[in-house]
């Protein structure tokens, strides 16, 4: 069934769109991340306007993180503190990114931006939880404890703060910049960050596994609700209706992701999250290194 | 009394010798939520007061034009070992759509001279004003803008789709693909003898949205906060309402 999207003014198969946002959910659900890195390039290759794509699927974000906060909020492993220090570096890092965007998009260079964005990103953290849950799973064969978190440069900086919940005492500056970096990539790549975000709670700030997830949602909501509001008031591009049709499908899939998430153990899933960052950041790289089809691109005249 | 009568059917009598008149299978194009491109079917006949001229054959050129609006076109180079846009052409103006259905190749049915007055092929419907100072080979570009929209079906020339009888009665159907953008479609048609445009007919075909497309389109224009709230309304809804109906399957 061909169904015409209103602001994207393309038709497309709705049950195409259900199947990627159920596909894409399954993973969400699996993993505990929002799954816009995945979502973003897939809407791509079917043919969705990018800047429609972007603002689109950060408003989807919101629908399916929404779910899996209310479960973390009932279980209480949300670290509210937290989640609003790094909100607050969130909101600033979303408007300097949708300022940094425009730019690029002026240059007609955002494309690159964002496909750098991508392969840069999705390349390092990629490579950092593989070789960790690698030596993780050889660590729990061999019967060693894991190492207990060590104190580093981090907690000497100045401007200290108690978070009871994750029982931390440090500066207030690692969580902003985290969250600052956060909503740049936000607003830049169309995703919550969640795969950024999560790695740096656990290894940057030390927060506890069980909180990490609960509030990275926490933050990720706001942070991409107030960008839908950015691409809706000054782009005119999120498309309700693409909107809707992706999360019925990804909440669906959400639910029964996590029921499968449930039945595997942590290390395994973040190899086979890690092998699934390491596909798409190669499909990214290659697309960018070998020579295209069509040199040539038609883009809209800016400063309309 | 008589005399003024007369001058004014001497007025009003027709100044060229053949005329068409046109049938359109719609004058509309209503793009509702299912909208999957549309088939616009074109019936006409030429009307004359004089026999069929006996020199050349008759031809008949049909356009359908999209409304015209502004677009960049780019070129990727290799920079550094990867592929990045380089340079640009601004093409002051290209028709968002564009479709010619000819009754015969398009050497027998137009010559240059008039294909320029007219503005009728598809490089002559693309104005690019300045591109010459933008690059060294703006025509590069323009061929590109070209190739892209015809391998998209946003433009296309269809040699031989007109099917004319006897000189007097023609029909040609044109396909307009799924991703139409709104507005007024300049309809037109050329009748042709010996690669001279003999006269020329306009109409145009009204694109819309219709229903839920057009609430929404306007909403997102006219209240885009009131818009963007409501997006985040539905995304939250739906959110919880999953969340809520699986926790009801898993204890149930």
């Amino acid at each position: 069934m061909m169904i015409y999207l209103p602001i994207a003014e393309v038709s497309v198969n709705a049950f195409l769109l259900l199947g990627l946002g159920g596909a894409v959910g399954v993973l969400s659900g699996m993993f505990g991340v929002g799954g816009g890195f995945l979502m973003t390039p897939l809407l791509f290759f079917i043919g969705i306007p990018p800047a429609v794509a972007v603002a689109t699927e950060a408003n989807q974000i919101v629908a399916s993180s929404f779910s899996g906060v209310l479960a973390h909020l009932r279980r209480k492993t949300v670290d509210l503190k937290m989640g609003t220090v790094l909100l607050i570096g969130g909101l600033i890092g979303a408007a300097l990114g949708v300022g940094v965007f425009n730019y690029l998009k002026s240059l007609g260079q955002v494309d690159l931006l964002v496909k750098l964005c991508y392969v840069v990103f999705l390349g390092v953290i990629g490579s950092l939880m593989f070789v960790e849950s690698l030596n993780a799973i050889r660590k729990t064969k061999s019967g060693k404890p894991p190492a207990r978190k060590k104190h580093n440069w981090i907690h000497g900086l100045p401007f200290k703060m108690r978070f009871r919940t994750s029982g931390l005492y440090i500066s207030v500056i690692p969580p902003l910049v985290v969250g600052v970096l956060v909503g740049i990539l936000a607003a830049i790549m169309g995703v919550g960050g969640g795969f950024i975000m999560v790695p740096a709670m656990i290894y940057l700030l030390g927060m506890p596994t069980k909180v990490v997830v609960g509030t990275s949602l926490f933050q990720i909501i706001f942070v991409t609700g107030f960008t839908t509001l950015l691409h809706a008031t000054t782009n005119y591009t999120v498309d309700m209706v693409l909107a809707v049709l992706l999360l019925v499908g990804g909440v669906v899939g959400a639910q029964i992701g996590t029921v499968i998430g449930a039945k595997l153990k942590a290390e395994q899933l973040r190899i086979l999250l890690a092998i699934m960052v390491l596909a798409v950041c190669g499909k990214l790289a290659l697309d960018l290194l070998i020579q295209p089809a069509e040199l040539f691109s038609v883009g809209a005249v800016e400063g309309h | 009394m008589r005399a003024v009568l007369l001058l004014f059917l001497l007025l009003a009598s027709p100044l060229k010798a053949e005329e068409v008149v046109l049938g359109l299978s719609q004058d509309q194009v209503s793009i509702s939520t299912n909208f999957d491109g549309s088939e616009i079917t074109l019936y006409g006949a030429i009307k004359r007061e004089a026999p069929i001229p006996s020199e050349d054959p008759l031809q008949v050129i049909v356009t359908i034009s999209g409304p015209n609006e502004p677009v960049t076109v780019r070129r990727k180079d290799r920079r550094l070992g990867i592929w990045v846009n380089v340079d640009a052409v601004n093409v002051s103006s290209a028709p968002s759509f564009y479709a010619i259905a000819t009754s015969a190749p398009w050497d027998d049915v137009i010559n240059e001279a008039d294909d320029l007055r007219h503005t009728i092929s598809i490089p002559r419907a693309i104005r690019s004003v300045g591109a010459w100072s933008q690059v060294d080979d703006p025509q590069t570009f323009i061929d590109a803008l070209i190739r892209i929209r015809m391998n998209n079906n946003s433009y296309a020339l269809k040699e031989g789709t007109v099917d004319l009888r006897d000189s007097t009665l023609f029909t040609t159907a044109i396909q307009m693909p799924a991703n139409l953008t709104e507005g007024d479609y300049a309809t037109r048609i050329f009748l042709t003898r010996g690669g001279k445009v003999i006269s020329e007919y306009e109409t145009s075909i009204d694109v819309r949205k219709v229903g839920l497309e057009r609430w929404l389109f306007n909403l997102s224009r006219q209240q885009p906060l009131a818009y963007g709230i409501l997006s985040l309304a539905i995304a939250i809804a739906a959110g919880w309402g999953a969340s809520a109906a699986f926790r009801l399957l898993r204890s149930g």
